[in-house]
């Protein structure tokens, strides 16, 4: 009883150092500090190793899952992040110390070789990747999640005995049921998770590619792979689970290959979701709370945002996974563009000019922004602004960019005021008291036939009201039309200034031109 | 109690903490949407439990190395995840 109240404090003693001083991982602490907290660590493992309880290790998940949610929660405002993110930290230090206490756990060499090797990776590429490179990152991040679900499952497959859930043939129906959903979702997250990887990264082309027959072919492969779960959940048959991995892994890849560039703010929240579920399935399947609890919290995580991103494009989600949107539409498009209209070329001394004895400025970034990676000039463009008095603010769409929240990101790494920065519901009405509307890299989010137009196919799309501000500007390599392939009125208005080149080169000669 | 099966137990948790992430996810601000993905990719690596299960108490080799390989993979998950979302987080806390 001593020693388990003693482990018990040790535990606190580490989440209230973490509440009071901040995490010392984190904090570019001394040395000392790791050496403590290693100590510590090994101290309550040879502890809760010597207690063996598992009432004792259930409850240390169950906190784990708390501090889980409370990461979550932190995330509500910008100022409670951090301390949420320190939760999260914790809660996962803790669920495996827990795991590795488990008297069922009797050789360390795999684990740690596992663990130092993924950590010092998983480390050097967190420190060295480019923010405009976060949706490709995270995209990786997921693959990895999924890949880690099949192998967890093929490892429970092949020794029953080494988690607890019965021996090899006499798996219970139901976790082999558990077992092949978990390992279904897995796979089709690895795979969809590369391919949405290699499109963001521009490996392979961002177009959506279709072929005829392919929804048939998914609709098939999606109806054996339900059956083999069934089959294999009968057998218990080593042929059928790699059989079924396999058609998962080859459907992640037919379903996300169809689903072009702009949807992907979709693609990557719905595999953040699927890896979610994935270890809900696991957790089924080894009967871990604790994998059920965050699973359920990720895949609920991933669903909402999925669902934000397509109602900021007013689309249904099973519009998007069908897919093929961007090709058809480009390819109308282009036959009615035969008609050439007039439009205003600027240069760079007139929007500066303009922007100069403006009163009040609103930027659009957009994915064009991301590309040419402008942020940093164009902050420095605002901050001139700035100083001549102007009011300068920042207006994001939903979907505006790669994933959900990229352009706060991006504009948050080159240091613009937070509280600069607001959502389409914030600002939309402002437009029609703002001098100039600034819009960088962005085409279909401003695009007023979402409103006016219902053939068009970004009819019912919510989009910023740019064309209400007094002066628009738009800053685009040419006049091409934006991803959906259509169209943008505004480019041909009177009150419409275009502004041809690379966002970055663009924003720096206006600044040459602010400066002057 | 002995009656309910454990996959009727993990059901129920399963539904409560859906409900549970649902009204807090709804909660976070838009703005910070990105690290939301990043740190619930980093949270869905605890899979990395089930992971440790295989690569530290199986006695066959093969379950030892899928082991490895999906401690490896959670691993990269956890380090790679938490630090990217801290890198995305010290951008939106004001510098004094």
């Amino acid at each position: 009883m001593k020693d388990f109240i003693t482990s018990i404090k040790t535990c606190f003693s580490k989440a209230s150092k973490d509440a009071s001083g901040g995490c010392p991982l984190s904090s570019g602490s001394p040395l000392a500090l790791y050496g403590l907290l290693i100590l510590l660590s090994a101290v309550s493992l040879f502890l809760l190793r010597g207690i063996n309880s598992p009432n004792l290790s259930a409850l240390l998940y169950l906190t784990a899952g708390t501090l889980f949610i409370l990461a979550l929660q932190g995330l509500s405002s910008a100022k409670t992040s951090m301390k949420g993110l320190d939760y999260g930290m914790w809660g996962m230090g803790l669920a495996v110390l827990t795991t590795l206490s488990s008297p069922i756990v009797t050789s360390y060499s795999w684990i740690f070789a596992g663990i130092v090797g993924g950590g010092i990776i998983g480390s050097a590429i967190a420190k060295k990747i480019q923010m405009t490179a976060l949706p490709q990152l995270v995209a990786a991040f997921h693959s990895l999640v999924g890949l880690a679900a099949v192998f967890v499952a093929a490892a429970a497959l092949q020794e029953p005995a080494a988690f607890d859930i019965g021996s090899i043939g006499s798996i219970a129906m139901g976790s082999l049921i558990e077992m092949g959903l978990g390992v279904a979702i897995g796979a089709l997250t690895f795979t969809g998770s590369l391919v949405a990887f290699a499109k963001l990264q521009g490996l392979v082309s961002g177009n959506p590619l279709t072929f005829k027959g392919q929804h048939l072919l998914n609709a098939i492969l999606g109806i054996s792979l339900v059956v083999l779960i069934f089959f294999f959940a009968s057998s218990e048959s080593h042929t059928l689970f790699w059989a079924l991995t396999g058609i998962a892994f080859l459907l992640g890849f037919l379903l996300i290959l169809p689903i072009g560039g702009a949807d992907m703010p979709v693609v990557i929240s719905m595999l953040n979701s699927y890896s979610g579920w994935a270890a809900a399935g696991i957790g089924f399947t080894l009967g871990n709370s604790l994998l059920i609890i965050t699973g359920a919290l990720v895949g609920a995580s991933g669903a909402i945002l999925s669902y934000i991103m397509c109602k900021g494009m007013n689309r249904s989600i099973f519009n998007i996974i069908l897919g093929g949107f961007g090709g058809e539409h480009a390819a109308a498009s282009a036959k009615g563009a035969k008609e050439q209209r007039p439009f205003k070329a600027g240069s760079a001394e007139d929007a500066g000019f303009i922007m100069k004895n403006a009163q009040s400025v609103i930027i659009v970034p957009g994915y064009g922004m991301a590309v040419a990676q402008a942020q940093h000039a164009l902050r420095e463009m605002a901050d001139i602004l700035k100083k001549e008095g102007v009011a300068v603010r920042y207006a994001i769409h939903p979907v505006a960019g790669r994933m959900p929240g990229h352009m706060n990101v991006l504009l948050a790494e080159a240091n613009v005021p937070y509280d600069d920065v607001l959502e389409l519901e914030e600002i939309n009405r402002d437009f029609g008291v703002t001098d100039v509307a600034f819009v960088i890299g962005a085409n279909d989010v401003t695009n007023p036939s979402a409103k006016t137009d219902t053939t068009s196919p970004i009819y019912g799309m919510p989009i910023l009201d740019v064309e209400k501000a007094k002066t628009v500007i738009f800053v685009k390599r040419s006049m091409s039309p934006g991803y959906a392939g259509v169209d943008n009125e505004l480019f041909y208005r009177d009150n419409t200034l275009m502004l041809f080149g690379d966002a970055k080169k663009v924003c720096e000669e206006v600044i040459k031109a602010l400066v002057e | 109690m002995s009656m309910i099966s454990p996959f009727i137990l993990g059901l129920t948790v399963f539904v409560l903490a859906v409900f549970v992430g649902y009204y807090v996810v709804w909660k976070v601000t838009p703005a910070l949407h990105s690290p939301l993905m990043a740190v619930t990719n980093a949270i869905s690596s605890v899979i990395i439990v089930g992971a440790v299960l295989a690569a530290g108490s199986a006695q066959d080799f093969t379950t030892q190395l899928f082991g490895f390989f999906a401690v490896f993979m959670a691993a990269i998950n956890i380090f790679g995840g938490f630090m990217v979302t801290r890198r995305m987080l010290d951008m939106f806390t004001p510098k004094k």
